[in-house]
């Protein structure tokens, strides 16, 4: 048992991996394969997600430092094997494990073809996503951070809509442009200190001009990921072409790895870059709110619709974050985290008028209401959390990043509010055009309510928005230490930034030991 | 005690909504309904032992009960609370009393309605929002009541889903709420910014420390308290429907009837009038602040008495009127008086609910027609339901009679707040004074002749009516669409309603009669700051010195404006029926500008909705598409083929062509190593050794 708990973030890790294996295992008819793969599948994800709560469950929130930390020697020159987790990431490796359940269950039905490679993909996804969260060492995070795109230009580029073609080299080239620039910031910092340890690095201190440059690398890859305007055109066409398990992960946790990369590497790696660089960042963050709401509003498909007010919403984490307060970074990771349940949930709720009636129109839909009241009813819970209604989960991170936004600069803070107007206004009125109205669409007519399954689907994401939005503490408990440390260390490390000279070259004398 | 009176309308609500198909629509009604009754007998009880009693804690400091912590983050916190105090109260009593009342009214009035579980748990769920938004004791939770109540009223705006001007009804609501939203959360933060927490108490107790001094909001240093009052108060236009954001409310009147009554009329919009009265103590200390709600107050006042005037649906007449009412209450609360305008909404709750359900009544006795244009003489078909609307006609305008001091409840409350605009003794006061005044008269005439018009004269139901085109939008059917198909009945089918909706109506009734005599000296009186136990705060200087103590003109400017607005109304409406018809048909501009509300949906229509989706269209497809895409990865992929094509002619296939291009090759090579190349090259491996740590 003790090689179980001693290892639990290579557990959790990895286990998806075990599933996978067994699917390969599998022999038989194509239709019996495709069966035990769903279920293979479906038992591996809730076992890691069981496992993600037991992390949880035993994670101590009062400390900052990393936790379940496990380290052994892998390639040599100072590149390790080190996992841990601290309050920042280790809530986002319960998000990944408790989406995937409902993705492989959202495919259940609607995935025919090769299903048992499809499931392999997924599971695959999974391990390289929660590596990505738990890696300690930057080699070991750059193999998590690019291997996730490999499943998912294949889930896109296999199982997707009618330009699935064009949609995935489109993302796999932003994407990708992003991480060779981050590639050679790691490089580059190795090639300094000699060491890709995350902790070691986060506590070293680079040179300012040096920073600028490192900041700007990895800027590149996170802002591409989250996506930041301008580079943010590669999301409308993968989410629209991805099938709908896909876009899930799309928008509930790939989207997250860009903020999650700033909080772990650009504010506490790269002080002064940081503050260089903010009103950039708030520049992009609030061309993100307002301008792609208004692109939502004209739009007329629906999981474009959905695609461009999640852009708009990572405006606000990335706003949130770069105020380097503490109401801003915290309510920056509570927006992640409720826009990882919400933005999923709306497209799972895409998902399920998608495989009744094969478009995403948004003019072909019309009166759903009237044959499905309880698909609306859910409907309507996570169109109002998108909208940022309080007593929802998406309330809390947006409210959090515009107060830490006002204490900053008044501008940002008003201009992002306007997006609380925007965000009403195009919810609402796709809310309209697809759920009330009269039903006289004859296509429609015979539309069915939620099934069992989808019922089961959309249920606890109701009840998990909510409670999200009325009782937040276990998440801040988890959260507030880590945060404050975090805000701290800036501080400290922009004091030594701002020094003078003298304190630099100690600093620099220091950096060269360690190398030795 | 207090949590109950909060949480059971979320307990019937969630009742009447998750399990409303299981125990049917009655019994989901029943359930409703009664925990409401049960929430409002216990505000009752409270409102006695905290308002009459005066039973508080201790130095009268408001009682505070903890239900859960909320926002906790770095030295931000928010929990969920309950506070009560005087002002507290008075909003338990009105919220549940008149909830309560149109839970019952509901009952009757919607049951050929389907859909009745869903229509009770909106309704509940409203209520437990608008408690919510009341007990706060902090920003935070008000927030949270202000955006639920919000919801609930675009949830039923839109009850009737299939209709397409509901649903445009209903986004319009909350748009608009979202607008003045926008302002209350810029007020949020502000707060915090400024006095590092969202706690009432902390942050009346630190304001006064503020005064006269700046801070930077945008790129301008403002006066503090000045800017963070006005932005809650752009919060409070929204709600309270005031002049530039009042155009939600006339549409919301697409709703069901009982829907306005509840909300658009006695509770949610009142919540801007409370919100100002509760941060009472912050706006005391702006006088800028103070002036721009007393001006805005008291024009929106006359904008919309003056825009109810020509309204020939029986509901926007009462829509505009509510506007123009609270209106009044915005002009008392900014020449501080708020027990003035904490008593107007409270009377007002009984008066304009009495009307609202009034007039459902008459719809439903008529079969869903709402065009006044189509009543007339219905008074002796349904005698009660008259009485009913000539109670609340009564009290609307204010009758009373000046020199004895007795009258309905409008009289009291209503003249209270245009003595206390004369009193104030200020330009703006005096602004808001014959502001009202004039309202005051345009009032009596819109609501007499509503009642006219409705109860009086020649029924023309039965009669086939040219209906000018200008008017097709405002003819708007309380009612689904399946029923639509409706036919004016004969005089003899009219009816008089179901005791469930009669009932409320008496209650109401009694409250429009009596409220104002029994109260007005605890709310506005002498003895009014025992009463409100410090729940809103005058500072000093700004008492008007003696609402009741005004010149004897003063006091009789209402009642004869009244009385005049009532004889012009009776003069065309009675005596030269024909000529309303006439000027309508002639379409003066004074008529059309009123007739079509000032035009400031045409102008909000042009300046705000058609360009934000083309503007939407324009970043999308030129913006992204063009710009984005076309010089990005469009573009460079375009680039890519285009070298690709150009690569391609120089595989020619003939071994000369290759022949050629390699000995140029080696060319280049020989002559750039001869030149001292070499040491550069060799440089460049050895840094890539040292690299990989060779």
């Amino acid at each position: 048992m003790s090689l179980f708990s001693d290892h639990l973030l290579s557990v959790v890790t990895f286990l998806p991996l075990i599933g996978a294996a067994l699917i390969l295992a599998i022999r038989g008819d194509v239709a019996s394969i495709a069966r035990t793969a769903r279920w293979v599948a479906l038992v591996t994800t809730i076992v890691d997600l069981a496992i993600a709560f037991l992390i949880w469950a035993n994670f101590d929130g009062s400390t900052a430092a990393f936790q379940f930390v496990e380290q052994a020697s892998w390639l040599g020159f100072g590149i390790t094997y080190h996992m841990g987790v601290d309050g920042i990431s280790v809530l986002f490796i319960v998000l990944t494990a408790l989406l995937m359940p409902f993705c492989i269950l959202a495919s259940w039905n609607s995935i025919e073809t090769r299903v048992a490679e499809y499931m392999i993909a997924f599971l695959l996804l999974e391990t390289l996503m929660i590596g990505v969260f738990c890696a300690l060492d930057l080699v070991l995070f750059y193999l998590f951070f690019e291997g996730g795109l490999i499943p998912m230009f294949i889930i896109i580029g296999v199982w997707g809509g009618k330009r699935r073609v064009y949609a995935s080299f489109k993302f796999f080239l932003y994407t990708l442009l992003g991480s060779v620039l981050m590639l050679l910031a790691i490089l580059a910092m190795y090639y300094t200190t000699g060491t890709t340890d995350i902790p070691t690095l986060i506590h070293t201190h680079f040179d300012p001009g040096m920073q600028n440059f490192l900041w700007l690398a990895f800027f590149a890859s996170f802002a591409v990921k989250m996506p930041m305007w301008p580079v943010h055109t590669w999301l409308p066409d993968a989410h629209v072409e991805a099938p709908t398990a896909g876009s899930v992960i799309l928008a509930g946790i790939l989207l997250k790895m860009g903020g999650y990369g700033f909080l772990r590497f650009s504010l506490p790696m790269f002080a002064s870059a940081s503050e260089v660089f903010t009103p950039l960042v708030f520049a992009l963050s609030i061309m993100a709110i307002v301008y792609t709401s208004f692109v939502a509003l004209a739009q007329e498909d629906v999981k474009k619709l959905i695609a461009y007010s999640s852009v708009a919403h990572m405006g606000f984490v990335t706003m949130g974050i770069f105020t380097l307060t503490h109401q801003g970074v915290e309510g920056g990771i509570y927006q992640m985290l409720s826009h990882g349940i919400v933005s999923a949930a709306l497209f799972l709720c895409v998902g399920v008028i998608y495989d009744r009636m094969h478009t995403r129109d948004i003019s072909a839909y019309g009166g759903l209401v009237n044959r499905m009241p309880i698909y609306a009813a859910c409907f309507m819970v996570f169109t109002l959390a998108n909208v940022g209604l309080p007593g929802t989960g998406g309330f809390v991170g947006e409210f959090l990043t515009m107060l830490g936004a006002f204490k900053v600069n008044t501008w940002v803070a008003i201009f992002s509010a306007t997006g609380v107007i925007l965000s009403a206004a195009y919810m609402l009125y796709l809310y309209w055009r697809v759920v009330f109205g009269a039903l006289v669409k004859p296509s429609l007519q015979a539309i069915q309510d939620l099934s069992l399954r989808e019922v089961a689907i959309l249920a606890p994401l109701v009840v998990i928005t909510i409670w999200m939005g009325v009782y937040p503490k276990p998440i801040f408990d988890v959260t507030s230490v880590s945060v404050a440390n975090l805000i701290q260390q800036h501080k400290i490390a922009l004091a030594i930034d701002h020094a003078p000279k003298l304190a630099q070259t100690n600093v620099a004398a220091r950096n060269g030991e360690g190398l030795r | 005690m207090y949590t109950a009176i909060v949480f059971l309308p979320i307990l019937g609500s969630l009742i009447a909504g998750l399990f409303g198909r299981l125990i049917g629509a009655r019994a989901s009604e029943l359930v409703a309904t009664g925990l409401l009754f049960v929430s409002a007998a216990l505000s009752i009880l409270a409102f006695n032992d905290v308002a009459l009693l005066g039973h508080l804690g201790a130095n009268g400091a408001p009682l505070k009960i903890a239900i859960a912590p909320w926002i906790h983050s770095g030295d931000f916190e928010a929990d969920w609370k309950i506070r009560v105090d005087v002002l507290t109260v008075v909003m338990l009593v009105v919220v549940t009393g008149v909830s309560s009342l149109v839970h019952l009214y509901s009952m009757g009035y919607m049951h050929e309605d389907s859909h009745r579980p869903r229509f009770f748990s909106y309704l509940s769920f409203f209520t437990f929002a608008m408690l919510m938004l009341v007990t706060a004791d902090n920003f935070l939770q008000m927030f949270f009541g202000w955006e639920g109540v919000g919801l609930a009223s675009y949830l039923l705006i839109g009850f009737w889903y299939t209709r397409p001007s509901a649903n445009a009804a209903a986004i319009k609501a909350f748009i608009v709420n979202r607008v003045g939203d926008f302002g209350f959360a810029l007020g949020i933060f502000g707060v915090y910014y400024i006095f590092g927490t969202l706690d009432f108490d902390a942050v009346f107790h630190a304001a006064p420390g503020f005064v006269g001094k700046t801070m930077h909001f945008g790129s301008w240093n403002v006066d503090i308290l000045t800017t963070l009052c006005l932005l809650l108060f752009v919060g409070a236009m929204g709600k309270s429907a005031q002049l530039g954001l009042h155009t939600w409310l006339p549409d919301a009147m697409d709703g069901p009837t009982p829907v306005s009554a509840l909300i658009h009329a006695a509770t949610m919009v009142t919540a801007g009038v409370f919100l100002v009265c509760r941060a009472s103590p912050m706006f005391e200390l702006s006088p800028t602040a103070l002036a721009v709600v007393t001006f805005v107050g008291a024009t929106t006042a006359f904008f919309a008495a003056s825009a109810g005037l020509f309204q020939n649906d029986i509901k926007r007449v009462i829509a505009y009127s509510t506007c123009s009412q609270l209106g009044y209450m915005f002009a008392a609360a900014g020449v501080s008086a708020y027990g003035a305008a904490m008593f107007h909404l409270f009377t007002h709750a009984f008066f304009k609910a009495l009307l609202f359900l009034g007039a459902g009544a008459v719809i439903h006795a008529v079969h869903h027609e709402q065009d006044m244009r189509k009543m007339g003489g219905l008074a002796r078909a349904i005698p009660f339901t008259w009485a009913m609307m000539l109670i609340g006609n009564l009290a609307l305008t204010g009758f009373g009679l000046p020199g004895l001091g007795i009258g309905t409840a409008g009289f009291y409350s209503k003249d209270g707040i245009i003595n206390a605009a004369f009193s104030a003794g200020t330009p703006i006061g005096t602004y808001a004074f014959v502001l009202t005044l004039l309202a005051a008269a345009m009032t009596s005439f819109y609501s007499w002749r509503q009642f006219l018009m409705t109860f009086h004269g020649q029924y023309r139901g039965d009669k086939q009516q040219h209906l000018t085109h200008a008017d097709a939008d405002a003819h708007a059917h309380d009612e689904p669409l399946e029923h639509d198909a409706h036919h004016a009945p004969k005089l003899s089918e009219v009816h008089e309603s179901p005791l469930a909706m009669l009932a409320p109506l008496a209650v109401l009734a009694l409250g429009a009669l009596l409220a104002g005599g029994l109260f007005h000296a605890s709310f506005i009186g002498e003895a009014a700051g025992n009463f409100w136990q410090g729940a809103v705060a005058v500072a000093a200087g700004h008492t008007p010195n003696g609402i009741e103590n005004v010149p004897v003109w003063v006091e009789f400017a209402p009642f004869v404006l009244t009385i005049l607005g009532f004889a012009i109304a009776y003069y065309y409406y009675i005596l030269r029926p024909e000529l309303p018809a006439q000027m309508a048909a002639k379409r003066g501009l004074l008529y059309l500008f009123l007739y079509n509300k000032w035009y400031f949906d045409e102008i909000y229509d042009f300046l705000f909705v058609q360009p934000a989706l083309r503007f939407g269209r324009f970043l999308w497809k030129f913006g992204d598409g063009t710009i984005i895409d076309g010089l990005g990865p469009d573009g460079i992929a375009a680039r890519v083929l285009d070298t690709t094509r150009q690569t391609i002619r120089l595989q020619s296939g003939y071994v000369y062509h290759y022949a050629f291009a390699m000995l140029i090759g080696v060319m280049g090579l020989a002559t750039w190593f001869t030149l001292g190349g070499y040491g550069a090259f060799a440089g460049l491996i050895a840094q890539l050794f040292k690299l990989v740590g060779i």
